[in-house]
C-alpha cells in the first residue's frame, strides 16, 4: 500500500485510542491492559514478524515479591528482601517511589500474566537457583512473546509489523499522533494516548560511540537489532526529560565467534574463575576470583570493554572442563600454552610466562571449592586472585576468545507513577507514557538483578495501558 | 530438506540447545541432551525417537532460521526418524521401501486387493464377489477360513520377526556401554508415559501447528492408537467365539467382536481425519519432506482399513460384501506387510528410547 503521508491522515482520522510503539513485554503487557479497559488498541512493532518481541524473546524468567509459594516460585520473597536486593546493586541510586511501586505491583503478575495465558515451568526447589524469587516461563520469553501476541490479537489489538516508530506529532504539551515507516513509506496514525516501550538504543552501535568511542565497533550486541532508540529519540525530541547515564551499559563476557547481533544467552561465557583471563597483549588484567554468580557475570562485559581492541581470553585447564554452563561454541583446545597461543593470535612467551607466573603464585596444589568464596588466593601477584585460585597445568589446555556483549542500555525517560512521561520542566505529558527498557533506568539505575527488567516492563506497561485507556475514554 | 550428515547437525544445533535450556520443561530430549557433551550416532537415532514431535522448541526458539544459527530441532529429528526405520528395518532390502511411502502404500493395497480377490474367486467363483451373503459363515463361503487366516497369521508373524530383530539392534546401538537399561522400574515408567502421551503435551500447552497451541493432536493420536487397539481386540474377540464358543461371524450388531470393531473403527476413522487436519493446516518448517511423506501414507492406509471395515459392517447382508471384504482384507494385509517399513513402526523406537530415558533419568536422580 503507498499511502502519501497526506493521504494515511486523511484516511485514518484519529481513531485510535491508544497506540503503543513497541512490540516487547512491556508494549503488549500495556496493549493488552488498555484493550482490556476498553481502549481501541493498535500496537507498532518495529521487527518483522518473525523477530517479534524486541530482547524478551532472549528472556526466561521474572523477579516477583509472593508471601508464598505460587504456580511460578517456591518460598516467600518479601517486598522489604526485593528492594533491599535492588538497592544493594544499584548501590542504592532508584527512585524509591517508582522502586516501591514496582516491588507491590510485582506481587500480582503471576496471576495476571497467567490470565493472559502465560504457563509456568514448574517451580522445583534446587534445580533452577533462582527458583525463590524468579518465575520461570515455559519455553522461555519468546514463548511468552508469542503467547501475549495471541491472547493480544485475540482481544482485537491490532499489530502491525515492520512499523519503525519515528517521530511523535506534538499538538502543545499533549501527544496528536505517530509518524513510521511502514512497509518502507512514511505512515502516520492519530491516536488519544501513546504508549512508547521500544526498547533501548544498544543496537545503534554509531549512537554507543558518541560515549565509547572506537570500542563501541567491537561490541556485540546480545539482543535484537531493532533497539535503535528510535522511540526514545522522539520523545527527547518531544521534550522528555533524560534520565540515566548515557555511558551505562550493561555487559557480559561474550564469546568473540558470536554474531554481532541477536545471540542471546547461548554465547556468554562463565569459564573466567575457572582459570585465569588474559588481554590481547597476554597478561591478566583483574581478579578473576572476586566474587560469585550473578555478580562476576555482570562486571566482565566492562572489564573487557576497558581492555585493548575490547578482546580478552579465558585460559583454563582440563582440571575444570564440564565445571561451568556451556556455551554454543567449543573452546579452543591446544596441547601446550604455546600451542594455545598460536591459535589465539597471542604471543606465546608472553602468555607462557603469565601462565607461569600465575601457577608460581598459587601456594598450593589441592582442589578448590567453585561453589563458594573459598579463600584458595595468589600470593605475591598482582592482580591477585581471591577464590578458586588452582594451578593451570594440566593439559589440554583450552581457551574461549571474549568480547563485551551488550544486553541493555540504562539511558531513558523520567515518568511519574502513571508512567506518564515528564517534561523537561518535570511535569507530566498528560498523554504519553513509558514503560520496559526506555524509563527502567529511574528505577535500576545500574547493576544487574536477574528478571527485574521484565517486572519494571510489566508493572510499568501495565500500568501505561489502562492510565491511558482511561485518559483516551475520557 | 536437510542436505548435512545428521549427526554432525544435531551436534551443532544441540551444542546450542545445552547452552540455552528454555525448552527443558517442554519433554525429555532436552535433558537427555544435556547429560551429552558430544553427539554421535547412537545418540540421534536415541534422541530423534525420544523426541515426540510437539514442535514447541520450534515455537519457542528465538535461533530459527533465518537466524545464523539456524536451529530447527524437530525437522532435524524427523530426519532422523526417517534415517532409523531404514537403518534398522529388517531385511535391508525390504527397509528401502522408507524412502517411497505413497507409491509403496498404493501398490500394497492394490496388489492386496488384487490378491484377495484372485483367492476369493478360485476359491469360489468370480460371482461371490458380487453375489449377497448372510447367515454364519457367510464370509466363508466366499472366502475359505483357512486362506483368510493362515496368510494373516503368516504376514503378522513375519513383521513381529522383522521388528524385533530392529529393535535389538536399536536398543544396542542407543545404549553405549549401559546394556542394562531395561527394568522393571523403567519399563513401567515408560509405559506409562508410552500410554498417556505425556511428551506430546509439550509441558502443559500442547503441540504446535501454526500461531497457535492445542491438545487436539494429543487427542486424535490417543483416538487413533485406542481405536486400532480396539479393532486388534475385536478381532481376536473374534476368534475366541469361532474357535472357543464355535459361533461363526458374520456377527450380530450387539455381540462383542462387532461393537468393538465398530467402535474401535469409528475411533480410527475419526483420529486419522482429525491427525490429517491438524498436519493440513500446519506450520511444516518444523518438519520434513520425508516424514510428511510417510505420515500420509500410514494415515492412509489407516483410513482405508477403517473406512472399509465399517463399510462392510452397513453393507455385509447386500452385493457389495464380496467387493468390500475383497478390498477390507487387501488394505489389512498392505498395513500389516508395509508396517516395519514405515511410519507405523515409530512406536517401537519411541518405546525403547523412553525406556532408556527412564532408566537414565533415574540413574541421575539416585
Amino acid at each position: 500500500m503507498l499511502l502519501s503521508p497526506q493521504a494515511a491522515r486523511t484516511s485514518r482520522g484519529r481513531d485510535v485510542d491508544v497506540v503503543v510503539c513497541g512490540g516487547g513485554n512491556a508494549a503488549l503487557c500495556a496493549a493488552i491492559a488498555a484493550r482490556r479497559a476498553g481502549a481501541s488498541v493498535v500496537l507498532l512493532e518495529g521487527a518483522p514478524e518473525h523477530m517479534r518481541g524486541g530482547n524478551t524473546r532472549h528472556t526466561r524468567d521474572i523477579r516477583f515479591a509472593h508471601d508464598a509459594p505460587n504456580a511460578a516460585a517456591t518460598g516467600a520473597y518479601s517486598e522489604e528482601e526485593l528492594y533491599a536486593d535492588l538497592l544493594r546493586v544499584t548501590g542504592g541510586e532508584t527512585n524509591e517511589t517508582l522502586a516501591r511501586l514496582t516491588i507491590s505491583e510485582s506481587k500480582s503478575l503471576v496471576e495476571w500474566m497467567t490470565e493472559q495465558g502465560v504457563r509456568w515451568q514448574k517451580p522445583l526447589t534446587g534445580t533452577l537457583h533462582l527458583s525463590r524469587t524468579n518465575g520461570f516461563f515455559l519455553g522461555g520469553g519468546k514463548q511468552m512473546v508469542n503467547t501475549y501476541y495471541d491472547t493480544a490479537l485475540r482481544l482485537g489489538v491490532r499489530v502491525e509489523y515492520d512499523a519503525l516508530v519515528r517521530e511523535l506529532e506534538m499538538d502543545g504539551g499533549t501527544v496528536a499522533g505517530v509518524v513510521y515507516d511502514r512497509a518502507g513509506s512514511e505512515a502516520r496514525i492519530a491516536a488519544r494516548s501513546v504508549v512508547v516501550a521500544a526498547g533501548g538504543f544498544e543496537a545503534d552501535v554509531a549512537w554507543l560511540a558518541e560515549y565509547w568511542g572506537e570500542a563501541a565497533a567491537q561490541f556485540m550486541i546480545r539482543g535484537t537489532p531493532y533497539n535503535t532508540g528510535i522511540a526514545l529519540k522522539a520523545m527527547y525530541g518531544a521534550g522528555a526529560r533524560r534520565i540515566g547515564d548515557p555511558r551505562g551499559l550493561h555487559c557480559v563476557a561474550v564469546d568473540a565467534r558470536a554474531p554481532r547481533f541477536d545471540g542471546g544467552i547461548v554465547t556468554r561465557i562463565d569459564a573466567i574463575p575457572f582459570g585465569i583471563a588474559v588481554n590481547a597483549a597476554g597478561v591478566r588484567f583483574y581478579d578473576e576470583g572476586e566474587d560469585l554468580w550473578p555478580k562476576r557475570y555482570a562486571i566482565w562485559g566492562k572489564l573487557i570493554a576497558e581492555q585493548p581492541q575490547q578482546s580478552a581470553f579465558a585460559i583454563f585447564d582440563a582440571k575444570v572442563t564440564g565445571r561451568f554452563i556451556p556455551s554454543a561454541y567449543r573452546p579452543v583446545q591446544a596441547d601446550s600454552i604455546e600451542g594455545l597461543a598460536a591459535q589465539l593470535g597471542l604471543d606465546a612467551a608472553v602468555l607462557v610466562r603469565t601462565v607461569a607466573e600465575f601457577n608460581a603464585a598459587v601456594p598450593y596444589g589441592g582442589s578448590v571449592r567453585l561453589g563458594e568464596l573459598d579463600g584458595c588466593r595468589t600470593e605475591g601477584l598482582a592482580p591477585p586472585k581471591s577464590h578458586w585460585a588452582q594451578r593451570i597445568d594440566t593439559p589440554p589446555y583450552f581457551a574461549y576468545p571474549l568480547r563485551p556483549g551488550v544486553t541493555f542500555t540504562y539511558l531513558g525517560v523520567a515518568v511519574d507513577t502513571q508512567a506518564r512521561v515528564a517534561a523537561a520542566d518535570g511535569r507530566p505529558f498528560e498523554n504519553l507514557f513509558a514503560a520496559g527498557e526506555c524509563m527502567a533506568g529511574n528505577i535500576l539505575s545500574r547493576g544487574y538483578l536477574a528478571g527485574f527488567g521484565l517486572t519494571i516492563g510489566s508493572v510499568f506497561g501495565r500500568i501505561a495501558g489502562i492510565t491511558a485507556a482511561q485518559h483516551a475514554r475520557t | 530438506m536437510l542436505e548435512l550428515d545428521l549427526t554432525t547437525e544435531l551436534d551443532r544445533q544441540l551444542s546450542v540447545c545445552n547452552a540455552c535450556r528454555y525448552c527443558e520443561a517442554f519433554c525429555a530430549v532436552f535433558g537427555a541432551a544435556q547429560l551429552r557433551t558430544a553427539i554421535g550416532d547412537g545418540d540421534v537415532a536415541y534422541l530423534a525417537n525420544l523426541c515426540h514431535d510437539c514442535r514447541m522448541c520450534y515455537d519457542a526458539c528465538m535461533f530459527t532460521p533465518p537466524h545464523e544459527f539456524a536451529i530447527n530441532i524437530p525437522e532435524a529429528m524427523a530426519a532422523a526418524r526417517v534415517e532409523t526405520y531404514e537403518r534398522y528395518g529388517r531385511p535391508a532390502y525390504l527397509a528401502r521401501m522408507v524412502r517411497s511411502p505413497g507409491s509403496v502404500a498404493l501398490a500394497t493395497v492394490f496388489a492386496g486387493v488384487a490378491l484377495v480377490a484372485a483367492a476369493i474367486a478360485s476359491s469360489s467363483s468370480a460371482a461371490a464377489l458380487w453375489t449377497p451373503q448372510s447367515g454364519p459363515g457367510a464370509f466363508y463361503r466366499i472366502l475359505p477360513y483357512a486362506a483368510m487366516i493362515v496368510p494373516a497369521l503368516a504376514l503378522a508373524a513375519f513383521g513381529a520377526v522383522c521388528v524385533a530383530f530392529g529393535a535389538r539392534h536399536y536398543a544396542r546401538d542407543i545404549s553405549g556401554d549401559n546394556t542394562a537399561f531395561v527394568t522393571a522400574s523403567s519399563l513401567g515408567t515408560a509405559l506409562h508415559e508410552a500410554l498417556a502421551l505425556t511428551y506430546l503435551k509439550g509441558g502443559g500447552a500442547g503441540c504446535y501447528d501454526e500461531h497457535r497451541k492445542s491438545g487436539s493432536r494429543r487427542f486424535f493420536h490417543g483416538l487413533v492408537f485406542w481405536g486400532f487397539l480396539a479393532d486388534l481386540a475385536a478381532t481376536t474377540s473374534a476368534a475366541f467365539e469361532q474357535e472357543f464358543l464355535h459361533l461363526l461371524p458374520p456377527y450380530p450388531l450387539w455381540s462383542v467382536p462387532v461393537v468393538l470393531g465398530t467402535g474401535g473403527g469409528i475411533a480410527l476413522a475419526v483420529g486419522v481425519a482429525g491427525l490429517v487436519a491438524v498436519k493440513r493446516r500446519s506450520d511444516d518448517r518444523p518438519t520434513e519432506p520425508r516424514m510428511i511423506a510417510l505420515d500420509y501414507a500410514f494415515l492412509g492406509m489407516l483410513e482405508t482399513v477403517a473406512l472399509t471395515g465399517l463399510a462392510l459392517l452397513a453393507f455385509r447382508s447386500t452385493s457389495a460384501m464380496g467387493a468390500l471384504l475383497a478390498i477390507h482384507l487387501g488394505a489389512v494385509a498392505a498395513l500389516f506387510i508395509t508396517a516395519p517399513y514405515g511410519k507405523a513402526v515409530h512406536f517401537v523406537y519411541r518405546f525403547i528410547a523412553l525406556v532408556k530415558n527412564a532408566h537414565e533419568q533415574r540413574n541421575i536422580a539416585g
